[in-house]
């Protein structure tokens, strides 16, 4: 058999996927089918092969379900709102009549090279429901001290808020990049064909941001399937189960309790929602970039 | 974090060289917290009594010291010694991670087991041998604002629990609104457990295989917890939610509240010196009287790693801790409290009303199982006591949840007894 000449290029690459992603990823999924534990660390002989078990306790289990939810509100809310919050900042630096950008670029990048744990500590003097700036500024208004953390039903709208403000400057970056490459020509013709502001950017500017739009909500909806460090800092999870997110779930499963069998399953399973998500927002830009 | 450990890995990297040129032994001993810092200054005494020994003490943030202990023992990385919780002995124990004390214990002319707390003691206790030397002693009780209860008409704290109820309801009308007459954080299993505790609970059945939280005993006492809130003698807050427990008792936001050794520091640190005759600590009120209620039974132990090849001169180490002059030196250092009795001789102890309280109920205390499950069925107790008091669930429902999870946490345990009991 004759070896491609390409293989020989290819292997070394192919090895490190096959060491450091392939594999993990059959271990974590062979683990989930086990009950590994604190005893099965202790002596391998503890350890029971319990099929799909695993996958059928999370299903019954109202703190994975509370997760799930919790997860799904903060991809579906702080999602959008992230991308808007780019899209928004991008368009302002990019306007003609913008001054300083490279000031503002970097005054809207610094929270993302920012410590989270650091800005988790500020945020929470922030929202300290006596002392808290936010409040402060609203009692101005008339309003009432609200427990921003403290209140079940705020909590994650609080947290959503932060991961906006931490994150919408990395998305703003690659924006910035998308408008620089709309020539300007298009605008001269839109102009000439007497297009008013907002039919310049409802008709060439979003559409020519599509790709760039396509790869910012996808980057955005993996990385918000994945919060942990945020309620991880800030709540722990509570108040009751509001802000438990699954990989917050994963990690108490497998590191505060070391059940690394029922970790494995969320880890398992997250994989397929992020997956499954990611394959099904693939489908409409791809066939949108076709026809232009 | 990434520098930090890369120089403690530099220091100990350093030790180990250290230990070839002088040819002494060096004792490797993880520490805890602000344990770990203020325990390095009792090593010079000891070295020079043991000349041919050397201790590195390694800190460890309390934060990250279980999991740090778990995944240092899967990667066969312990030390020699090891601080821990006591609520960890168990799961240390099933991990086959810390030697057995037993026969040292009885060996050792320094130690003596019935000096030691006797709740205490059994917190170190797992399938009937001593693991780990109790070091400082940790329990729960009352702090009280004395002002504010004789205000109320309570000039001595309340016994029992018809009393308790009694002296808040009477705080409730003289306390302004918005304040509370007692602070209990929502999002903890203490509480509840030790007042089913008090009502003699045991929380587990049938040798630890199944929860017993349906059982009157517990009930009554998670009623009775229940009943702070539905009066509104305290606020629903969760610990996070808490901003500045100690200025906020100053303030006469509440009147009383539950904790530990710990804030008789924080209190004496944080507030001015005049505040200091307005407080007090008090035993716990029981279900009746004459006795104080029990409490939880905490604080930490001193293990040897099983093992390592310097054991004995480890255990030289520990037994020097648990000397009582080095419990009260420990003392002076950290505010933790001796877990031995005789310490509490010395004046700084005998001549404190707030800490005298802590004797008493440390006389009263009460382990909880000592089982690797136990903290996570705790983090239970502690998901369904907040569902309840916000009024998400009914008592009932919450009973009956905590049987069911605490049942199906247990299951791997039931199994690896009912394995044990096959075996010949």
């Amino acid at each position: 058999m004759r070896i491609h000449p390409a293989a020989g290029f290819l292997a070394p690459a192919l090895a490190a996927l096959l060491c450091f992603f392939l594999l993990p990823v059959v271990a974590g999924f062979a683990l989930s089918l086990t009950d590994f534990d604190l005893y099965a660390l202790a002596d391998l002989r503890n350890l029971r092969f319990v099929g799909l078990e695993n996958y059928a306790q999370l299903l019954r289990d109202p703190g994975f379900w509370s997760a799930f939810r919790n997860t799904l509100g903060f991809v579906a809310v702080g999602g959008p709102l992230s991308v808007g919050a780019s899209l928004a900042a991008a368009l302002l630096l990019c306007a003609k009549s913008a001054r300083a950008q490279a000031f503002f670029r970097t005054v809207y990048f610094l929270p993302v090279v920012t410590t989270l744990v650091a800005v988790a500590v500020v945020w929470r003097f922030l929202y300290h429901p006596r002392l808290g700036l936010l409040n402060h500024a609203l009692g101005t208004l008339g309003v009432a001290p609200i427990d921003w953390l403290g209140d079940p039903a705020l909590a994650m709208p609080a947290l959503i808020a932060l991961a906006v403000w931490k994150n919408f400057g990395f998305n703003m970056v690659i924006f910035v990049a998308g408008l620089q490459g709309i020539p300007e020509r298009l605008y001269e013709a839109a102009r000439l064909d007497g297009a008013t502001r907002w039919q310049q950017l409802r008709f060439v500017t979003l559409p020519m941001l599509l790709p760039t739009t396509g790869f910012v909500a996808l980057m955005t909806l993996i990385g918000h399937f994945q919060l942990f460090a945020e309620p991880y800092v800030m709540t722990q999870g509570g108040p009751g189960d509001s802000t438990r997110s699954l990989v917050l779930l994963l990690y108490e499963q497998g590191f505060r309790w070391w059940s690394l069998g029922q970790a494995a399953a969320i880890a398992v399973v997250l994989f397929a929602i992020v997956l499954g998500a990611t394959l099904l927002s693939r489908v409409r830009p791809a066939r949108r970039e076709a026809h232009a | 974090m990434n520098l930090r450990r890369a120089s403690a890995l530099a220091l100990l990297l350093c030790a180990a060289c250290g230990t070839r040129e002088d040819a002494r032994t060096t004792v490797e001993f993880w520490a805890l917290g602000r344990e770990g810092e203020v325990v390095r200054e009792l090593v010079p005494d000891f070295e020079r009594r043991h000349p041919d020994l050397r201790v590195h003490v390694q800190q460890i943030p309390w934060s990250a010291a279980h999991e740090k202990l778990l995944t240092a023992f899967a990667g066969g990385a312990l030390p020699d010694a090891i601080q821990l919780g006591n609520t960890w002995v168990a799961e240390l124990v099933a991990l086959g991670a810390i030697e057995r004390l037993d026969d040292r214990i009885a060996d050792s002319s320094v130690v003596r087991p019935d000096d030691w707390f006797a709740g205490v003691l059994e917190t170190t206790r797992v399938d009937g041998s001593t693991w780990a030397l109790p070091w400082y002693a940790d329990t729960r009780l009352l702090f009280y604002r004395k002002d504010l209860f004789a205000a109320a008409g309570w000039s001595q704290p309340p016994q029992t629990w018809d009393e308790w109820r009694a002296a808040l309801a009477d705080l409730r009308r003289t306390l302004p609104p918005g304040s509370h007459p007692i602070l209990l954080p929502i999002t903890e299993w203490e509480m509840p457990v030790i007042l089913a505790l008090q009502h003699g609970a045991t929380l587990l059945r049938d040798g630890d295989r199944y929860g017993d939280f349906r059982s009157p005993a517990f009930r009554a006492g998670f009623d009775f917890y229940l009943d702070f809130f539905r009066a509104d003698l305290a606020p629903r807050r969760g610990a996070a939610e808490i901003g500045n427990l100690y200025q906020d008792f100053a303030a006469g936001s509440f009147a009383s509240f539950a904790s530990g050794p710990w804030s008789l520091g924080e209190l004496a640190r944080r507030l001015p010196p005049e505040f200091r005759d307005r407080w007090a600590t008090a035993p716990l009120p029981a279900p009746e009287g004459p006795r104080s209620g029990v409490s939880l039974a905490g604080g930490a132990g001193l293990a040897l790693v099983r093992g390592s090849p310097r054991a004995d001169a480890a255990w030289r180490w520990l037994e020097f801790l648990a000397e009582p002059a080095q419990q009260v030196a420990f003392h002076r250092l950290s505010g933790d409290l001796p877990a031995r009795r005789s310490a509490w001789r010395d004046p700084s102890l005998a001549g404190s009303a707030h800490a005298q309280a802590f004797l008493i109920q440390l006389d009263r205390v009460r382990p909880t199982p000592r089982i690797p499950e136990w903290e996570r069925i705790a983090s239970r107790i502690a998901h369904h006591a907040e569902a309840v008091v916000r009024g998400n669930e009914s008592l009932d429902a919450a009973l009956e949840s905590l049987d069911r999870e605490a049942d199906q946490v247990l299951e791997k345990r039931r199994w690896l007894l009912r394995r044990e009991d096959l075996a010949p």
